[in-house]
């Protein structure tokens, strides 16, 4: 992990002091709220329906077991008991005041972590594949270069108020687990034919009102040009972008308008006059970056596999889902579900933190993950610890056989919580659970990818879903409406309207019709996503609708 | 509003000149771009100092030639919210070599001074006498930077690296 050098630790000390005094100024009235809420969103705080709600970033979804129980102590002191894992690698504790927040940034500080820039038309926490360092198919570890762009976003001069957010994402170079296509700047780790390691870039994905993938504006980009690449992008976006409709200005907005090639070109011209300039990375920056993330001391493993010694289905059942392939034989990588039956997805108490940074001392070399689908993993497990760690987290609730199943489910906070909500996701997300809560069944339907927004915003990245559902509202009623065939991965595509919206109760219905009609025609081997690439959205829709004419 | 020159609060000679107002006789002028392109042959004639206004979506490249008959060039910010400005000092000074006064127009609040002059403003309006005082304070808030910028052209974090 990275270790912060006196320099980080001073600005994230200097950052919570400053916050304490322009909180201040807004309780003496020095500050007006138009003022203060750009400031207060820099440091990832919102006013939502009840409470302030602060939104901590961890950085391309890496913590420390120090640092979960720091943000399990600051979820019992603060607010109550329990935080909220997004799909952005962030922390949302939903319960505060704002005379509290300077003590928590500062609290956060002691542990080399923030909330800066978290919020606010800025460059948002950078997002990474959560199987970093892991994973067998990855070119480079991410997280390196994930930390160059945390390093160099972090109270950048020029690009704090930008037309609206930004949001870049760094994937390994084998399967995308960290969603690129979606977001404003995507960068997959590449190798060139002269062995070089370098990034495709992507710009202009995001989801929103108006979803679209992001478009390929350089096939190789060498690695030492990260940063004044990122710059050339940003500078080009903070002119041009529109700021004269908030829904319209984001990047994707501008190269659509513009087209990928032109934006191109400018950021190309733009790129020339800086490339050699101070941006350009020093091998000896990049080996000071990479010394953070060397592997831990794996050990050789010559015990049996653990399914020769333990028979419970339960937790073959587990191992199935949840266990996946490490690079370092002998060693796996474990989805913590976040998704239990009953539990609002993504959603973890203080308890559990407190375990589960236990569980990661003893069995991950202290390192826990954040998953973008809203899950914990613990990224280096040895295979024979695996029933030990398995009984474990079954005795604190966080044991369930679901990851990449039906019951995975991707929420917002929803309506429940959230000003910008036109509906509820919560409810929805729970009630579909309850429905599907036979394990064998979900074994047997397989990775279905379920996600669920309440509004227009896409916090859940519905129309990336396999199943995606919008919550919409019209004339005080919630209604949902219903997309398949989205992804999110190397693969990505956007999902496509099924039809007419349905109301909240009918949705586990929906959802079992779906499944039944894949179930009936899928061939052998074939993901629910797969069959809807296959066959295209009728036989569901027909399905859907066959009792409905009057609908 | 007061006016911040390298944080010093100073007495402002320059006039904001409205597109229908005539030259005067003498002192210092800030014309709009729009009336620079109209009169811009009148106003190179006139021998006088001369100041220029832009505001929202200007390409700044397009009158980098200019720029030598400019002894000031005010960039307005609209709101905090619009930071059009940062990109376009930045320009100004390092891609086309502006060397007069880079003057940051608001109202401003003391939490973005460092931020301007880290891009190349040396002048900031102030929102007010309390904002303006607090200059000194404020721009020593954070001192951590991990960006080039025009006040350093290296990156400080690769400068660590190095040592």
């Amino acid at each position: 992990m990275y270790t912060y050098q006196a320099q980080d630790q001073l600005l994230v000390d200097q950052r919570a002091a400053q916050f304490q005094e322009q909180v201040e100024r807004r309780f003496e009235g020095a500050l007006n709220e138009d003022e203060f809420r750009p400031l207060r969103l820099q440091n990832g705080l919102y006013q939502e329906m009840h409470a302030y709600m602060l939104r901590i970033n961890i950085p391309y979804g890496t913590l420390s077991s120090r640092q979960l129980r720091k943000l399990a102590d600051i979820s019992r002191t603060f607010d109550k008991g329990y935080g909220h894992f997004t799909t952005r690698q962030n922390l949302q504790l939903n319960w505060l005041s704002l005379k509290d927040t300077p003590a928590i940034l500062a609290e956060l500080a002691t542990v080399e972590m923030h909330a800066i820039q978290s919020s606010g038309s800025c460059i948002r926490n950078v997002t990474a594949d959560h199987f970093a360092g892991a994973a067998a198919d990855e070119i480079d570890d991410p997280r390196i270069w994930a930390e160059i762009v945390r390093q160099w976003s972090t109270l950048h001069p020029e690009f704090a108020f930008l037309p609206r957010k930004f949001k870049i994402a760094v994937s390994g170079g084998g399967k995308d687990r960290a969603a690129t296509a979606v977001h404003d700047i995507g960068l997959k780790l590449v190798r060139n034919d002269d062995g070089q390691i370098g990034f495709e870039v992507m710009v202009g994905g995001g989801l929103g009102r108006t979803p679209m993938l992001g478009k390929v504006i350089r096939e190789f980009l060498p690695s030492d040009h990260l940063l004044s690449y990122l710059e050339a992008i940003l500078r080009v976006y903070n002119q041009l972008g529109r700021r004269d409709n908030k829904y319209k200005a984001r990047i994707k907005i501008m190269v659509h308008e513009l087209g990928a090639e032109v934006v191109r070109d400018l950021v190309e011209d733009e790129w020339l006059a800086t490339r050699d300039s101070g941006l350009k990375l020093p091998q000896s920056e990049v080996s000071r970056i990479r010394d953070n993330f060397q592997p831990p001391a794996f050990e050789v493993v010559d015990a049996p596999d653990p399914d020769h010694q333990v028979q419970e289905p339960g937790f073959i059942d587990w191992q199935r889902t949840n266990v996946h392939a490490h690079k370092q034989p002998g060693y796996n990588i474990v989805t913590v579900s976040l998704k239990a039956f009953g539990i609002a997805p993504g959603d973890a108490s203080a308890e559990q933190m407190y375990v589960l940074a236990n569980l990661a001392d003893a069995y991950s070399f202290g390192e826990i993950r954040v998953s973008h689908e809203q899950n914990l993993i613990l990224p280096h497990v040895r295979r024979d610890h695996l029933p030990a760690l398995w009984q474990s987290l079954q005795r604190v609730g966080l044991g369930t056989a679901n990851a990449g199943l039906a019951t995975d489910i991707i929420s917002c906070p929803g309506m429940d919580f959230c000003t910008l909500a036109s509906a509820r996701s919560i409810p929805v997300s729970l009630a579909i659970t309850e429905r599907l809560d036979d394990l064998k069944r979900l074994h047997d339907i397989g990775e279905l990818k379920i996600k669920i927004s309440g509004c227009v915003n896409a916090c859940a990245h519905h129309h990336v879903g396999h199943i995606g559902i919008l919550g919409l509202e019209k004339k005080g009623e919630e209604f949902y409406q219903v997309t398949v065939g989205g992804r999110a991965d190397e693969e990505a595509a956007i999902g496509q309207v099924v039809g007419p919206g349905f109301a909240g109760h009918e949705i586990p219905d929906v959802i079992e019709n779906l499944i039944a009609v894949y179930l009936d025609v899928r061939k052998n081997g074939e993901l629910f996503v797969d069959t809807v690439k296959r066959l295209g959205t009728s036989p569901f829709k027909e399905s859907l609708y066959a009792h409905s004419e009057t609908r | 509003m007061p006016i911040l020159k390298h944080g010093e609060i100073i007495i402002d000679d320059w006039q904001n000149l409205a597109d229908d107002e005539v030259l005067p006789e003498e002192g210092l002028a800030i014309v709009s771009l729009a009336r620079w392109q109209t009169d811009r042959d009148q106003l190179i004639n006139a021998r006088r100092p001369l100041g220029l206004r832009l505001t929202g979506k200007v390409d700044v490249s397009e009158i980098a030639a200019d720029l030598d008959h400019f002894d000031l060039v005010a960039v307005s910010f609209p709101g905090i919210a619009d930071g059009r400005g940062y990109s376009q000092a930045r320009l100004l000074r390092q891609r086309f070599g502006f060397t007069g006064e880079l003057r940051a127009t608001g109202p401003l609040v003391r939490d973005v001074f460092a931020a301007l002059e880290r891009v190349g403003f040396d002048a900031i309006e102030a929102r007010d006498q309390a904002e303006a005082e607090a200059w000194s304070v404020a721009v020593g808030r954070i001192t951590v930077r991990l960006q080039s910028d025009i006040t350093a052209p290296e990156m400080s974090s690769f400068q660590t690296a190095a040592e």
